[in-house]
């Protein structure tokens, strides 16, 4: 360690508060489990060891809004729901992040009904829409690690840095 | 009045140790304890995947045959059967003159309940579902995916029938196409 600033490169991490806040924010994002229906038991399997949800931090799954970050909306979202629905996210504190897991919560699915909303976001905004009936947990963690994209960008976007160059769109037609 | 069925009695009092808590922690540290070395569970899931079984039904995909055709002649039959109505499709005539083929075959990702149905109910063969499961979006017009992006998706699967080849084509027409028929054939819309 010669000259100072290779001291200083190599033993001090510098960032802005505002990446240093959504560093924290992306790895402890605290879901409201919004389980509906039958996505909500591959909501339960995405947390469950198998899939393990903690090694993203979004393992303390909270049922009241005041201590979540995101909403998983997961099932069908019936028009008699839906005011609780928006309701609770209206409670939960900002900045949040909706999660429109499956067919049903995204566009209403198979239900075309004049009893269930066409997609939770005709009532609360959605950030990631997830295909799937059920999608599963491996799906699930995808939106999470989506909404963890987000939530950079966001920080990014706040301090008109250039948005992240789109790491994993996830490789379609993969396999 | 009489009291119906008994009530329990209240536990005894436990010993001084067990008032202490510390039999019941330590047995609870010891199953802890014994957990770590039994065998790991976890998927660590972005870089270790699940062995999908062959037949998983994921994502629905338009295919080729081997000549490179698009082999949906859009008989609206995916249309019809599909539960959630995820299918759209527009025909248009094709330059092989006997057959139609889709202008326009959008299919929102979000509807589709990958029930598998328009796999099964395809004369032709031309619909299948990918094992595709890890797409996510961001918007829902992003999730509605057309037929570019669904032929992209399926890919080629040889066709042992070959039903194009065996059919001649019209004077005129191009070698094999699956292009709009030309306008001198004149089907009135």
């Amino acid at each position: 360690m010669s000259d100072d600033a290779s001291a200083v490169d190599h033993w001090v991490l510098t960032t802005r508060l505002a990446d240093y806040v959504a560093w924290g924010r992306k790895n402890s994002l605290w879901p409201m489990p919004m389980g509906l229906a039958c996505c909500a038991i591959e909501l339960m399997a995405m947390v469950a060891p198998r899939y393990d949800v903690a090694r993203f931090g979004a393992e303390a799954l909270r049922f009241s809004p005041r201590q979540a970050d995101m909403m998983v909306v997961a099932g069908t979202v019936s028009k008699k729901m839906a005011p609780a629905v928006k309701r609770i996210y209206d409670q939960m504190p900002e900045p949040k992040w909706v999660i429109a897991m499956g067919a049903c919560a995204s566009t209403g699915g198979m239900f075309r009904s004049y009893a269930v909303t066409q997609g939770v976001d005709e009532i609360i905004p959605v950030d990631v829409y997830i295909p799937g009936c059920p999608p599963r947990p491996e799906s699930l963690l995808e939106g999470i690690m989506q909404v963890q994209r987000l939530v950079e960008e966001r920080a990014r976007a706040g301090r008109g840095a250039p948005p992240l160059s789109a790491p994993s769109a996830p490789a379609a037609a993969g396999r | 009045m009489s009291v119906i069925g008994k009530p329990v009695k209240r536990p005894e009092q436990k010993g001084l140790l067990a008032r202490t808590y510390l039999p019941s922690v330590l047995k609870g540290m010891w199953i802890t304890l014994r957990h770590m070395f039994r065998p790991k569970v976890t998927m660590q899931y972005p870089e270790e995947t699940w062995a999908l079984p062959d037949r998983y039904r994921g994502l629905p995909a338009l295919v080729r045959d081997d000549s490179e055709r698009v082999k949906c002649v859009a008989c609206f039959l995916c249309q019809f059967v599909c539960p959630p109505k995820a299918i759209h499709i527009e025909a248009q005539e094709i330059a092989t003159g006997v057959e139609k083929g889709p202008k326009v075959f959008d299919i929102n990702m979000l509807r589709c309940i990958m029930c598998g149905y328009c796999e099964e109910v395809c004369p032709e063969q031309a619909i299948f579902l990918t094992r595709e499961y890890q797409t996510v979006g961001l918007s829902r017009e992003q999730m509605i995916f057309n037929k570019d992006r669904l032929l992209e998706m399926g890919g080629v699967r040889p066709d042992p029938i070959r039903k194009w080849s065996r059919l001649a084509p019209p004077a005129g027409a191009p070698e094999r196409g699956h292009e709009p028929a030309p306008v001198t054939q004149g089907a009135a819309r």
